[in-house]
């Protein structure tokens, strides 16, 4: 193979800039996604333990949906299809009126297919702490509403720390999914300075090495925080 | 203080509990036996509404625990329950637990709940455990606990589901001196328990329950004295063997 290495390239204008700002694309698209995945999956991870068998309904429906489409499937059914369905000036408005279409999209389809993803890992966690811990917290008076505020939730997201965490690892790899619809993140501007320079070699590396990096940092920092949220005596719920 | 008129309950198709009645008078205690799966912990959650029922009905106090418009947290903050698995909230501190329903549901202020809890664990002998977590103690601290949790609510009556039966033997008398002591302050409980010294020492009468029924309903002296209905005999020999 005949390849001219030059590692130079990448600190060059506009390559080293394009890189910075493709790296902040896909942290920003990352962080939002999680915000809202985090926010909804909560409610309907929460939802499908309650006694309601409606509400029940509405969380399972949403999980077998967003579950069950593969996430670049999802990208394009938001890009392409939902504005059509709207009546033309909504759809007009998504599909160019609203503040950076093609980034606002990206990070709400991955957000609700990643919701149903964190729905699942709440639930669990609710149903490991179990009925007996509800019952007791039922006993003495508070409402279901304060079980779950002071009891369920404290509980179970203190087991769920490492699943939600290896959640936000996926959203942020599967935020190169973005490209696809035109969001330049690390991976598009990776191709893109591949495209204009020939250099794809190191182009590529300095994009999976800052994937690397970032998510071996997240996971430094929640190893830290699970540490500080353990609860003291308490080798694992399972063992009760 | 608690009545139960006929009540059944099924899972599905299968009934759980049939056409069960009784009385637990204001200070009475009640202990409840019977063979595994006989429906004792389905009968007292019923009290409290912690499962519903489908026929009958049952008053605590004057309240109808079943009717639609019992508001029920508010019946079961003054009915204590203490469960098998004690069942304290494993991320608050000790004194915590105790704490928590009296700041949420009776709205007392900290220092009043505070000085509440320190009662009741030098009542039950934990006073120097009170910063501790649920999972530092050993399980018959927890179930102590578990009892001063629940009188914290000032209750006027207690639940008691096999509070000793995931004790191991050397922690049963601690947590039974407690409820002994209790019972003689002239507290109204319900107990389901197999600790028949237990009942011989404190009881006014003793349920026996099988398949869903409640086969006897009697006095305890009556209970232990005559003979009763051949799978009460049954029962009891097995349990008084050991
Ligand atoms: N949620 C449920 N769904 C279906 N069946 C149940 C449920 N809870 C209890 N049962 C059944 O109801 C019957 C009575 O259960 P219950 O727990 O009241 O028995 P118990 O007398 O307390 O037994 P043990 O001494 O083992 O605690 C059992 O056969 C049990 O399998
Ligand atoms: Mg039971």
């Amino acid at each position: 193979m005949n390849y001219n290495w030059d590692w130079g390239v990448l600190l060059q204008e506009p390559y080293f800039d394009w890189l910075v700002s493709g790296f902040s694309w896909t942290i920003t698209v990352s962080l939002v996604a999680w915000v809202l995945a985090f926010s909804l999956g909560s409610i309907v991870g929460i939802l499908r333990t309650t006694d309601s068998k409606f509400l029940r309904a509405i969380g399972t429906g949403y999980v077998e949906f967003f579950r069950n489409i593969p996430l670049l499937v999802q990208m394009f059914l938001w890009y392409f299809v939902f504005p059509e369905l709207l009546p033309e000036s909504a759809g007009m408005w998504v599909k160019r009126g609203m503040p950076m279409p093609e980034f606002t999209t990206a990070a709400i389809c991955l957000g609700l297919y990643t919701a149903s993803r964190v729905g699942e890992q709440v639930r669990a966690g609710i149903l490991a702490v179990g009925i007996g811990q509800r019952n007791a917290g039922l006993a003495m008076g508070l409402t279901p509403a304060q079980v779950y505020r002071f009891v369920l939730v404290p509980v179970s997201y203190r087991i769920i720390i490492p699943p939600l965490t290896s959640e936000f690892l996926t959203i942020f790899k599967n935020s190169s999914l973005a490209l696809t619809i035109g969001v330049l993140e690390l991976t598009a501007q990776a191709r893109q300075i591949e495209e204009y320079t020939f250099q794809g070699f190191e182009a590529f590396t300095a994009a999976t090495l800052l994937y690397i990096c970032v998510t071996s940092i997240v996971m430094l920092i929640m190893r830290v925080v699970e540490g500080k949220a353990a609860i003291p005596g308490m080798i694992s719920l399972g063992a009760k | 203080m608690i009545e139960l008129r006929n009540v059944s309950k099924w899972f599905g198709d299968f009934q759980v509990l049939n056409d069960c009645s009784t009385k637990v008078a204001k200070g009475e205690v009640v202990v409840v036996c019977g063979p595994s799966g006989s429906g004792k912990s389905t009968l007292i959650k019923c009290v409290n509404g912690l499962e519903p029922f489908q026929k009958g009905s049952i008053e605590v106090d004057g309240t109808s625990v079943g009717a639609k418009d019992t508001n029920l947290p508010e019946l079961r903050s003054h009915i204590g329950m203490v469960f098998q698995n004690f069942e304290l909230f494993p991320h608050i501190k000790v004194i915590g637990n105790i704490t928590l329903a009296q700041l949420k549901v009776l709205q007392r202020d900290e220092k009043q709940a505070g000085e509440k809890a320190h009662a009741l664990l030098e009542r039950v002998g934990l006073l120097d455990q009170a910063d501790k977590y649920p999972a530092q103690l050993s399980g018959g601290q927890q179930q102590r606990v578990a009892i001063a949790r629940a009188l914290a609510m000032d209750p006027i009556a207690m639940l008691f589901d096999e509070p000793t039966s995931a004790l191991d033997p050397e922690m049963i008398n601690e947590v039974l001196d407690v409820m002994v002591e209790l019972a003689n302050d002239g507290m109204t409980m319900m107990v389901v328990t197999h600790e028949m010294g237990f009942a011989r020492k404190v009881a006014d009468r003793v349920i026996f329950m099988d398949e869903g029924r409640i086969e006897e309903d009697c006095t305890k002296d009556d209970f232990f004295g005559t003979p009763r209905g051949a799978r009460a005999q049954v029962f009891l020999s097995k349990i008084l063997q050991h």
